[in-house]
């Protein structure tokens, strides 16, 4: 029988999303009280009052005066802890900070209610830039960080002033990633009930970290953990914007204990963009230093990571500015490398990881410095790659990150042939001569992912996360359950973690039931980020899948006195091989629950069997490349063609994974092109409705050209590599490097994102006027 | 993001709706198709107290031909014009600019008259109103006023609408069966209000421009015209018919200058001022040069 | 009036009693009121979709109208779509072609598919692409919402 990893069966998760019957968190909120928050109008300032009529119910801080602040920890001398309270209590830090929360028997009652509490704010001098929150008279956004830095990270290798001293050529640029929002397309939201029997309190909440969450707000609250039951519910899409603690859950979850009753809070399109968080308004300075031959010698870089008014739990605001700074190499091989790499704190929205985390925008830095060298050396872009990528592995970088191996050059070369470089130049000379202005732009990159607690631990955090666990059971009619701390939401994971549990135990994989996202049925674990569950639970699911085999051919070995080495599991059945005795996986199910005493010595009732993963890691890697056309008087550009060549080992459903890729490399595009987060002068937040903020519609995004390498992880169990990021991680070096390549003719060279139509036009007036 | 409380009326009759308008002492709102005004009242910028239900009085939703001119009621909904209404000109010019109003369910629900009421500067139809120099028939307690479209909008989201008055109809003359239409447009995604729209019309008399008319939307508060533009186009002769941006041919580039500068443009986050009147050359160069190539 | 007002939904010819304020949309009727959370909302103000379902057969945004407004209308929504359990062969598709990740935008989807296609059983390419941008979907990048709807296309016109 072919195995079932590597097939791209179709997906357990879908008929109940298709129908109607999938149950997302606002689905749940029936016979629940409606919370709404009253938030700050203003980014900074010092609350004089708070009032509000009779007849509603309303809490403000003065009522969660025991719930402790959010006080996310790194434990470095670098690092400097902020405090966010759930609802502010004497200062608020940016637009759309919970100030207060009402209750109330509807949403419509529950906003009209909302209306009703006056806040009284004293306005105090807000900064909304990373570079004005530097500025030595900018004003503190927390009193005991006066200059706003709440993260100063630096490495240096040696060498740098050396190698820019010796280089034949020098490269020098700023970079600017612009704010974004995950912006899934369902927004947060939690239902909190509280059972007046037993004193728990259920949070059924969109999140991607259950065990997680429940410790944060047990914490928080001063409750037991044990008290505090989360579950997730389906969950419409996250992108890292549900990874980290939302003060609201927490605040949600006291309310149900106060008011002893259900409460539930959907957050609605206008918060989210205003107030969930937000990711990636980078600014940085790099320099380049090339050898003769092109060869990268050296990077020197600068790096500005805006981190919005509050550290996020757990990872802290330290997770943007710390990949960049370990990550920035990328696939490139030079060894001498400085870098600063700051956490602003502003009046902004806090900021979290958003798929990719850091990477699309150290990958555009790295991929901007690429084809700046290559034009200095008049070379092509994938000729100036060649001749830095790295090819020997394991490969330490100059960061001191190892890879393991991958497929770097061949990504690149396959790309190449796939984009057809030498006839599109000629096209795109053609296409000159007929006035119209196309390009194309590469972008390679490595991708670290399935990375587990050493990896973790050397970020210093405090909750260190890694591991997870997988509890793999089968039951007495011989139905396998896997329950997993793990929190997929739209990865597909529990088809790809049954394929893994087919192949391993012989059944079925529509017969597998995966239980995850509820901490009361599930061991403790991290949830699903940093493209990391298929990798660590598939991990665990398989080791555990082992425990389980071993156990049922020990019992057929006995039923049928064969030795166990010459069991064979499949289909449903265990063999002695070579021969045609067998017996069916739900009799030796039935005997190991109801006639034990068949069992051998020492051997426990019951078919259960506890695994935990946790590697070091393992790098995916792939090319992208785009083909753009710019419009030179509107400043439009539309995406031709994307290819991508991605590496991520063996791949368990190649469906799910051409899916993953799609969605990422739609995400990167965004980021590249349309979406951005705007803050105007006085601190205000302009983007708060998706006429504002632009995800792109299906008019916007090419047909993707995806082909695959496979390169066998030797560094998990399965072989497999993470991608849940990549596509996000690639897209927008390859879009800006497109541009970039159009425009090259006019001097027109971009390092901004999104690169807008009005930003093109503003860069290409420029040079209309200086050739006029 | 639920809308305030309010008082609702479903009506069958234009009457009917006027005299509950009439009632309500400014404090009441007609419900269109309801694709502006409910998404302002989900955010609860528009807080109406009373909603005046006007889709099903089926007076509103007519199509008339006068032959000069085309009556559009002010229910007709967007989708109806996505298909020509009539072959010549005119049902060209709309269905080009229909295409372009929002998305299929916003199309088939938003209205003309709505979106005439409702005067966002980029609207598709108010700058074909301002491009033909539409009447907007309103009526109040008093009866019926017409509004020439020169003085209809105000200024974003302001007409000469009184509280009290319903938008009845716009009638919008016909260019002649042989004028050339275009219409041509740039938002930042499919479906959204462009950044700015240019539309033309040009009417051809012995192979030179008799007249032309160029509006613009997205650029200021309302929807403009550009005289200065059109005064240079008239008497010019029609491009050579091979390729109408040949080189030689510079009069639809020279006015598309020219209305670039003329009029006043205000920038947003999508786009400054600046920005709007490259748009404004580039757009109205090329709706001159789509009508002429008809 | 701002006091509810009972009304009568027919929805996927079922007919639901409700009592609902004037102001609560369609949306949050279907949702709350008749149980049927299928529709999604992701914007409340008319972009996104998620929300998208058939009124008198033609797709609208059920966050942009009011109940009040529907007595009358033959309305349906996702869970209209399967009959007796066998999936409508849009649903089947998006299966089939990987259509939906997390599922959010689906229903808004296939309402807004089903509709036009019922319509217009056999549109051009380009046609098809600016109607299915009429919503948005976050996970999947839209090739594959693009593949299903064509394959269903091509299964309802047999
Ligand atoms: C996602 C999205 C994209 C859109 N994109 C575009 C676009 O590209 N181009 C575009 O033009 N529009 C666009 N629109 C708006 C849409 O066209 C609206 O339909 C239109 O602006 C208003 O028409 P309506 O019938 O929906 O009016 P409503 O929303 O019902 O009413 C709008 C306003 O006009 C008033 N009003 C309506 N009818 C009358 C009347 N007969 N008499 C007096 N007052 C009246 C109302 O009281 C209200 O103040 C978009 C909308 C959405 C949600
Ligand atoms: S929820 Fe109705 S369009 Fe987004
Ligand atoms: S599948 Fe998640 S939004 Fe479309």
């Amino acid at each position: 029988m072919t195995p079932w990893v590597g097939r791209p069966i179709l997906r357990f998760e879908d008929p109940p999303l298709l129908t109607g019957e999938g149950a997302f968190v606002a689905d749940l909120t029936r016979g629940s009280s409606f919370l709404r928050f009253v938030r700050s109008p203003v980014p900074h300032g010092r609350i004089v009052s708070i009032e509000a009529p009779g007849g509603i119910t309303v809490f403000t801080a003065a009522d969660l005066a025991g719930v402790r602040p959010l006080r996310p920890l790194l434990h470095r001398a670098d690092y400097r802890p902020v405090e966010q309270p759930i609802l502010a209590g004497d200062t608020v830090r940016f637009v759309g900070e919970p100030i207060a929360m009402v209750a109330a028997p509807s949403p419509e009652e529950a906003e009209d209610h909302a209306e009703q509490v006056f806040v009284d704010i004293e306005p105090i001098d807000h900064v909304t830039s990373a570079a004005d929150a530097l500025l030595p008279d900018a004003p503190p956004v927390h009193r005991h960080v006066s200059d706003n830095v709440v993260v100063d990270a630096r490495f240096d290798t040696g060498g740098v002033d050396e190698a820019f001293d010796a280089a034949e050529a020098v490269v020098e640029f700023d970079l600017r990633s612009r704010r974004q929002n995950a912006m899934p397309l369902e927004a947060r939201g939690s239902v909190a009930s509280y059972d007046r029997r037993t004193g728990r309190v259920t949070l059924a909440a969109s999140v991607q970290s259950p065990h997680v969450v429940r410790t944060a707000i047990a914490d928080l609250i001063g409750m037991p953990e044990s008290d505090l039951r989360v579950v997730v519910p389906d969950v419409g899409g996250a992108f890292g914007q549900k990874f980290c603690l939302a003060v609201e859950d927490a605040a949600a979850v006291w309310a149900a204990r106060r008011l002893r009753t259900a409460v539930s809070w959907v957050e609605d399109r206008r918060e989210n963009l205003m107030s969930s968080f937000h990711s990636r308004d980078h600014h940085y300075r790099v320099r380049g230093a090339f050898g003769p031959d092109g060869r990268l010698l050296a990077v020197d870089a600068d790096l500005l990571c805006n981190v919005g008014a509050y550290s996020c739990y757990p990872v802290t605001c330290g997770v943007e500015p710390l990949m960049a700074l370990a990550e920035l190499p990328g696939p490139y091989d030079f060894r001498n490398y400085r870098v600063r790499s700051r956490g602003v704190v502003t009046n902004t929205c806090p900021m979290a990881p958003y798929r990719g985390v850091s990477r699309p925008v150290i990958t555009l830095a790295m991929e901007r410095l690429m084809d700046k060298g290559a034009a200095r050396f008049g070379l092509e872009p994938d000729e100036v790659r060649r001749r830095n990528l790295i090819r020997s592995f394991p490969y330490r970088s100059a960061a001191g990150l190892v890879y393991d191996e991958g497929s770097y050059l061949e990504s690149l070369e396959r790309t190449v042939e796939a984009v057809g470089l030498a006839d599109f130049r000629e096209r795109q000379d053609a296409a000159a001569a007929r006035g119209r202005c196309i390009g194309v732009g590469f972008s390679v990159f490595s991708e670290r992912t399935g990375y587990g607690t050493e990896a973790f631990a050397a970020r210093s955090m405090d909750i260190t996360p890694g591991y997870e666990t997988v509890d793999l059971a089968m039951d007495p009619s011989g139905n396998v359950e896997a329950r997993l701390g793990a929190s997929p939401h739209g990865q597909g994971l529990e088809t790809t973690l049954a394929q893994l549990i087919g192949d391993e135990l012989g059944v079925d994989p529509a017969t597998v039931r995966i239980v995850h996202g509820d901490t009361d049925r599930t061991p403790y674990g991290w949830g699903t980020f940093a493209s990391r569950s298929l990798v660590i639970a598939g991990g665990a699911v398989k080791l555990a899948s082992g425990l389980l085999r071993e156990k049922l051919a020990g019992i057929a070995a006995a039923e049928m006195e064969a030795a166990p080495e010459d069991i064979v599991i499949r289909e449903g059945r265990a063999c002695v091989s070579g021969t045609d005795a067998g017996i069916d996986l739900s009799d030796l199910a039935r005997i190991a629950y109801h006639a034990s005493h068949r069992l051998e010595a020492g051997m426990t009732p019951g078919l259960a069997a506890r695994a935990t993963y946790d590697p070091s890691g393992t790098f995916s890697n792939a090319c992208h490349a785009a083909v753009v056309e710019v419009d030179l008087e509107t400043g439009g550009v539309e995406v031709k063609r994307f290819v991508v060549v991605e590496d991520a080992g063996v791949l368990i459903n190649p469906m799910i994974v051409d899916g993953q890729l799609h969605g990422g490399v739609t995400q990167g595009i965004a980021q590249a092109l349309y979406e951005e987060i705007v803050y105007d002068e006085g601190g205000n937040i302009l983007t708060t409705s998706l006429l504002d903020f632009l995800p792109p519609t299906m008019t916007e995004i090419p047909e993707f050209e995806i082909h695959h390498l496979e390169t066998v992880s030797e560094a998990t169990i399965t072989g497999a590599k993470g991608l849940g990021e990549g596509g996000a991680i690639g897209a927008p070096a390859a879009i800006i490097n497109a541009v970039s390549d159009a425009l090259r003719p006019y001097g027109v060279e971009v390092d901004e994102m999104p690169a807008t139509p009005a930003r093109l036009r503003s860069l290409l007036r420029k040079h209309e006027r200086k050739y006029a | 993001m639920k809308p305030a409380r309010f008082d609702y009326h479903q009506v069958r009759t234009a009457a009917e709706a006027v005299s509950v308008l009439a009632q309500s002492g400014g404090e009441a709102k007609v419900l269109a198709g309801g694709q502006s005004l409910v998404p302002a009242m989900n955010f609860r910028l528009a807080r109406p107290e009373v909603l005046v239900d006007i889709n099903r009085v089926a007076e509103l939703d007519r199509l008339t031909d006068e032959g000069e001119i085309l009556r559009v009621g002010s229910m007709v909904r967007h989708a109806a014009f996505e298909r020509p209404v009539d072959d010549g000109p005119l049902g060209r010019l709309l269905s080009m600019a229909a295409r372009h109003v929002g998305h299929l369910p916003i199309r088939i629900r938003g209205t003309f008259g709505g979106s005439l009421a409702h005067a966002d500067p980029a609207a598709e139809w108010c700058v074909i109103a301002r491009l033909l120099d539409a009447e907007m028939v309103a009526a109040g307690p008093g009866g019926d006023r017409r509004i020439p479209a020169s003085e209809f909008f105000h200024t974003v989201f302001t007409t000469a609408l009184e509280p009290d008055e319903l938008l009845i109809e716009a009638r919008l003359p016909k260019p002649s069966p042989s004028a050339k239409v275009g219409f041509k447009q740039f938002s930042r995604r499919a479906g959204d209000f462009a950044l700015t729209m240019a539309a033309a019309v040009v009417e051809v008399r012995g192979g030179e421009i008799a007249e032309a008319r160029i509006a613009l939307g997205g650029v200021s508060d309302r929807p403009v015209r550009a005289p200065g533009a059109e005064e240079m186009l008239r008497g010019r002769p029609l491009p050579p018919s091979s390729s109408s941006s040949s080189s030689s041919y510079t009069a639809f580039a020279d006015a598309a200058e020219h209305a670039s500068g003329e009029v006043e443009t205000i920038g947003d986050i999508h786009g400054s001022a600046r920005y709007r009147r490259d748009l404004i050359r580039v757009l109205t160069r090329r709706a001159l040069e789509q009508a002429a190539a008809q | 009036m701002t006091e509810p007002i009972d009304l009568t939904l027919d929805v996927n010819g079922r007919s639901y009693q409700v009592r609902v304020e004037p102001r609560r949309t369609l949306a949050d009727t279907l949702r709350d009121d008749c149980g049927l959370t299928g529709t999604h909302l992701g914007c409340e103000h008319g972009v996104c979709g998620a929300c998208t379902v058939l009124a008198d057969g033609l797709p609208v945004r059920s966050c942009l109208m009011f109940a009040v407004q529907c007595e009358g209308m033959e309305l349906r929504t996702v869970e209209g779509l399967a009959e007796d359990g066998r999936l409508h062969p849009m649903q089947q598709a998006f299966w089939e072609n990987h259509g939906l990740q997390c599922g959010f935008c689906t229903p808004g989807f296939l309402m807004l598919a089903v509709g036009y296609l019922e319509q217009h059983p056999d549109p051009d390419e380009e046609e098809l692409r600016a109607v299915l941008s009429s919503n948005l979907c976050r996970c999947t990048g839209y090739q594959n919402i693009l593949k299903a709807v064509r394959q269903a296309a091509a299964d309802m016109r047999r």
